[in-house]
């Protein structure tokens, strides 16, 4: 099977993950596009690892893992204060600093 | 043959949930979706025989951060859809960016194949038994060429876990 294959997965998750990053409002599913982009990028670092035979892509992939798990904390914890001083949770109303 | 089979079982969710992950209103249906996605996605992973990331996927993504996210979702009453607005130019333009991105993203995918001399590129896969077994191989390099990294990414996860408790305790003083 060409790797082709996985390559066009995993642009597709990524277009999918930028649609949401660029359309939705609430700022819990932008967060969670994130996600979905992350994951996607873990897509081709374990398909070209397994196609060189190197194990070095999935190192990296465990890498971006781990950075996904501290940007979802960080990132819920911001809604979470910011929910707490604003009450709202749309991006479109996040506008304090908006010229 | 049963590769392909796999393949493209695991990649068709991948797509249709990240879809209804992103058209969804309610918060809580697209943490679900998002959660078949990554599912699926582990599959792709076991399908690619690396099956120490198989797991952790499955342990850290979906048993970690997307009860971290549902947690928050009821947290904040979320699971009631918000109400609806119009749809408004602005998210056709962005819509239709996103896409001239990604038609030039994917014909340079298309015609990168053809070129001749494209190993590189396109290699082919290398012999099932190369990585075998899986989590021996990535622990050698994860704690060998890859030690300073590592120990980067838990001064990461540290200062992350002191943001988070930081960002969302309450204010004592004030």
């Amino acid at each position: 099977m060409p790797i082709g294959h996985y390559l066009f997965l995993s642009l597709a998750l990524f277009l999918i993950g930028a649609i949401g990053v660029i359309t939705r409002r609430n700022v819990l599913i932008v967060l969670m596009s994130i996600e979905l982009i992350l994951n996607a990028v873990n897509i081709n670092l374990v398909a070209f690892s397994r196609y060189f035979g190197d194990v070095a892509g999935q190192v990296f992939a465990l890498f971006i893992i781990a950075a996904a798990a501290a940007e979802a904390a960080v990132g819920l914890g911001i809604i979470i204060a910011f929910l707490r001083n604003r009450e709202t949770v749309l991006a479109d109303e996040m506008d304090l600093l908006k010229w | 043959m049963l590769d392909s089979v796999i393949f493209y079982f695991f990649a068709g969710i991948a797509i249709v949930s990240a879809v209804l992950m992103i058209t969804r209103r309610n918060a809580i249906h697209s943490a679900i979706f998002l959660i078949t996605t990554l599912l699926a996605t582990a599959g792709i992973f076991l399908q690619l025989r690396a099956e120490f990331l198989f797991i952790s996927q499955i342990i850290l993504f979906v048993g970690g951060i997307m009860v971290l996210f549902i947690f928050v979702i009821i947290l904040v009453r979320l699971d009631v859809p918000l109400p609806q607005v119009r749809w408004r130019t602005q998210k056709w333009i962005a819509l239709l960016v996103t896409l001239a991105v990604g038609m030039e993203a994917g014909v340079v995918l298309w015609f990168a194949r053809k070129i001749p001399g494209q190993g590189l590129i396109f290699p082919n896969p290398a012999p099932a038994d190369k990585l075998h077994p899986n989590t021996e191989e990535l622990a050698r390099s994860l704690f060998g060429s890859y030690l300073l990294p590592f120990e980067i990414a838990s001064v990461l996860l540290l200062v992350a876990m002191v943001g988070a408790v930081v960002m969302a305790k309450k204010r004592i003083d004030a």
